[in-house]
């Protein structure tokens, strides 16, 4: 039972960070029309930010901080630069676009700071474990990487419900012409909801970053499941994404765990954990297709599209 | 008139010069990966290796040495293109090197079929133990299962009674836990694996060790997730508490990215820094003087490959064109090696002791310090296929 909890907390966490990385993607995709194969390159220079700003200024914290401002103004700068080129365009068009940044961010990461990788350390007073229930212990920072993802979350849902601005990116993935038409700076929006989806990576890259190491090409593999997320979520709901992510950390962490011993009880202990671990990476794309027979636009489709 | 006879006698003197060098030349080819994230290892390799020439003199049985490096980019398909050049255009004595079984794998039929006498410095694929043997290949270091079995035997003699196992899900992973499942008396408490490369986040498997709490966990994690691998385990309040058991994944080159996560792993190797015998404290002070950092085990099996080779050249006065004698001189193991001495088994792997090592701070350092000899004059189980006698 204990362990059940545990997985749970496991799958929550895992969860909430795939959340982070799938906000920014599903509004960019929502709003912008934009596929950007490249989110998982700002999830990478997060965590290449807040390693380098934690060394030089010797503190988790503020390096964090440091790293999600240079975040926010590199994707920024990448959208004047690169992403304006693209709206419009085909699907095709943005693969190619945005595949050709995922090579440019790692070469460029790899000039800039080697092809050795980072540490990043977890601070001091994070690196224990609470007791949670009696003979439950569970390491103090993954607790706080739920409660920092349940923050933004949080502020998200804030911004986008109760902001003028949120009121702009609803209505922005709504219906973007007459948003465009009634005078607002659509420009300017688009740079803004890019930026913030790249703040949003980096803050997912950074704080996995203590728990993995800090190298190159490691946003290519979460991408793929910010993907299934967002499809699952549907396309440009937040909402969506929040409960898809945690859908798809909770499967994929309590599949790993519990179907080898399931699948014991009918199959020999060498076959099942032959066949465990090819079963438990697969659900989450099982998952997927179920969702997409059923509700073909996703859980929580966005209205109007 | 005069002065243009001495520039012709020079041109001659000078055009000779490297005619009868080249001829009397041995040319060593050495495959071994040299970029990529794991460059690091083939430098190690290659220091070591330049180390035990220069301390020879630069000079096999009187000759001198010349040696190409060649980069296999750690993909089987340029290991193997990479040694046929050495064999068919560089026309090499010698090849030595190789730190991948794939890689190997691949390369080992041309230096086979071309009887060029090589020597294995790491990659320990069981097949060129057992089945696919030759006269002319030799190993300095081990078979991919000989260290997992080594530590299940320390293992039994301390008494470890349940063992959890996670490993990643390929084939040197299984290969590997497979080892130490053979060799392990107790129980199996548990058993992972996990998707390879790209799950580098262990949280739900460390939360089930927690629950099973084994006396003790092994592991085999190489690279990049070893490092991740033990930053979890520590942050999941395991270490210290469950014994950590693995091989390969410590090694003197990923220390100073471990660090503190290190601390308390033990795992089973043939030779380490701190053996005592003369050879190996010669071996790692001039190595420490000239490349700041302690050697690894790979280093010190390129070492003993590159003393091998010296000693058998030296037997064989120099006439390494006889390929027979040469490889008769290396089966002897007539040198100083620096894990303390060792002698070859039928199929031309090493017939040696396995120590365990405990990684422990002295100071600001890290390093891995022995603890225990597991096996003595421990053979690998592949011999019995192999048809030499």
């Amino acid at each position: 039972m204990l362990l059940l909890i545990e997985q749970i907390l496991n799958g929550l966490q895992l969860g909430l960070l795939l959340f982070l990385l799938a906000a920014g993607l599903t509004l960019v995709f929502g709003i912008m029309d934009l596929v950007n194969l490249a989110h998982g390159s700002l999830y990478m220079i997060g965590a290449y930010f807040a390693a380098t700003f934690a060394a030089l200024t010797g503190s988790f914290v503020f390096g964090a901080l440091l790293a999600l401002g240079a975040t926010l103004l590199v994707g920024m700068a990448v959208e004047v630069i690169a992403m304006r080129r693209l709206y419009g365009r085909d699907h095709l068009d943005h693969v190619l676009a945005t595949f050709g940044l995922i090579l440019f961010f790692n070469e460029l990461v790899r000039l800039v700071w080697g092809p050795a990788g980072m540490n990043l350390a977890i601070p001091g007073w994070l690196n224990t474990s609470v007791q949670l229930l009696p003979g439950l212990q569970y390491p103090a920072y993954r607790l706080a990487i739920i409660v920092v993802a349940l923050a933004v979350a949080l502020f998200l849902y804030l911004v986008v419900m109760r902001t003028r601005i949120g009121m702009l990116i609803r209505a922005g993935a709504t219906n973007r012409e007459m948003v465009s038409a009634l005078g607002v700076n659509i420009k300017l929006l688009y740079t803004l909801v890019f930026g913030l989806g790249a703040a949003l990576a980096g803050l997912a890259g950074l704080m996995q970053a203590p728990i993995l190491t800090v190298q190159i090409g490691m946003g290519e593999n979460i991408l793929i499941l910010a993907f299934v997320v967002i499809i699952i979520g549907g396309i440009g709901s937040i909402r969506g994404a929040l409960i898809a992510a945690i859908l798809v950390g909770l499967i994929d962490t309590i599949g790993r765990s519990f179907l080898p011993d399931l699948l014991r009880l009918f199959l020999s202990s060498r076959g099942a954990s032959a066949i465990a671990p090819a079963i438990s990476s697969m659900l989450i794309y099982i998952l997927m297709a179920l969702v997409l027979v059923v509700r073909p636009r996703g859980l929580f489709p966005v209205s109007g599209r | 008139m005069r002065k243009s006879v001495i520039a012709a006698g020079v041109g001659l003197v000078l055009a000779a010069g490297p005619a009868m060098a080249q001829s009397k030349t041995v040319k060593i080819g050495f495959v071994s990966t040299f970029s990529g994230p794991t460059a690091v290892i083939g430098n190690d390799m290659r220091n070591a290796f330049e180390l035990a020439l220069d301390n020879a003199g630069r000079k096999l049985g009187g000759l001198p040495v010349e040696v190409i490096y060649e980069d296999d980019q750690q993909k089987p398909e340029v290991g193997k293109q990479k040694t046929e050049k050495l064999i068919e255009s560089d026309k090499v004595d010698f090849l030595v090197g190789y730190i991948w079984s794939n890689v190997l794998l691949a390369s080992l039929k041309p230096a086979v079929d071309s009887k060029t006498v090589t020597i294995i410095s790491n990659a320990g694929a069981s097949q060129v133990a057992g089945e696919l043997c030759s006269p002319y290949v030799f190993s300095t270091s081990w078979t991919n299962d000989q260290n997992p079995r080594a530590v299940a035997e320390y293992m039994n003699k301390k008494g470890i009674k349940t063992v959890y196992l996670v490993g990643p899900n390929y084939a040197a992973g299984k290969e590997n836990l497979g080892g130490l499942q053979a060799a392990f008396k107790g129980k199996i408490v548990g058993e992972d694996y996990t998707r390879w490369p790209d799950q580098l986040d262990f949280s739900a498997e460390l939360s089930k060790i927690r629950a099973a709490n084994p006396d003790a966990v092994y592991t085999f994690y190489p690279g990049a997730a070893g490092v991740q691998f033990l930053n979890q385990y520590a942050q999941a309040g395991l270490q210290g508490k469950i014994a950590l058991y693995s091989t390969f994944m410590i090694d003197s080159l990923s220390l100073p990215r471990q660090k503190d996560a290190a601390l308390g792993v033990i795992s089973a190797l043939q030779w380490g820094a701190d053996l005592p015998n003369a050879a190996n404290k010669e071996f790692v002070s001039k190595f420490m003087e000239k490349f700041k950092t302690e050697p690894s085990f790979y280093a010190a099996q390129t070492y003993d490959a590159a003393n091998l080779l010296v000693s058998a050249a030296n037997a064989a006065k120099g006439d390494i064109g006889n390929k027979d004698a040469v490889a008769a001189a290396i089966k002897k193991a007539d040198f100083k090696s620096v894990r303390g001495g060792f002698k070859f088994g039928n199929n031309n792997f090493p017939i040696q002791n396995f120590y365990m090592q405990e990684v422990v701070k002295d100071g600001e350092n890290y390093r891995m310090k022995t603890v225990a000899t597991a096996v003595e004059n421990g053979q690998d189980i592949h011999a019995a296929k192999c048809s030499m006698k």
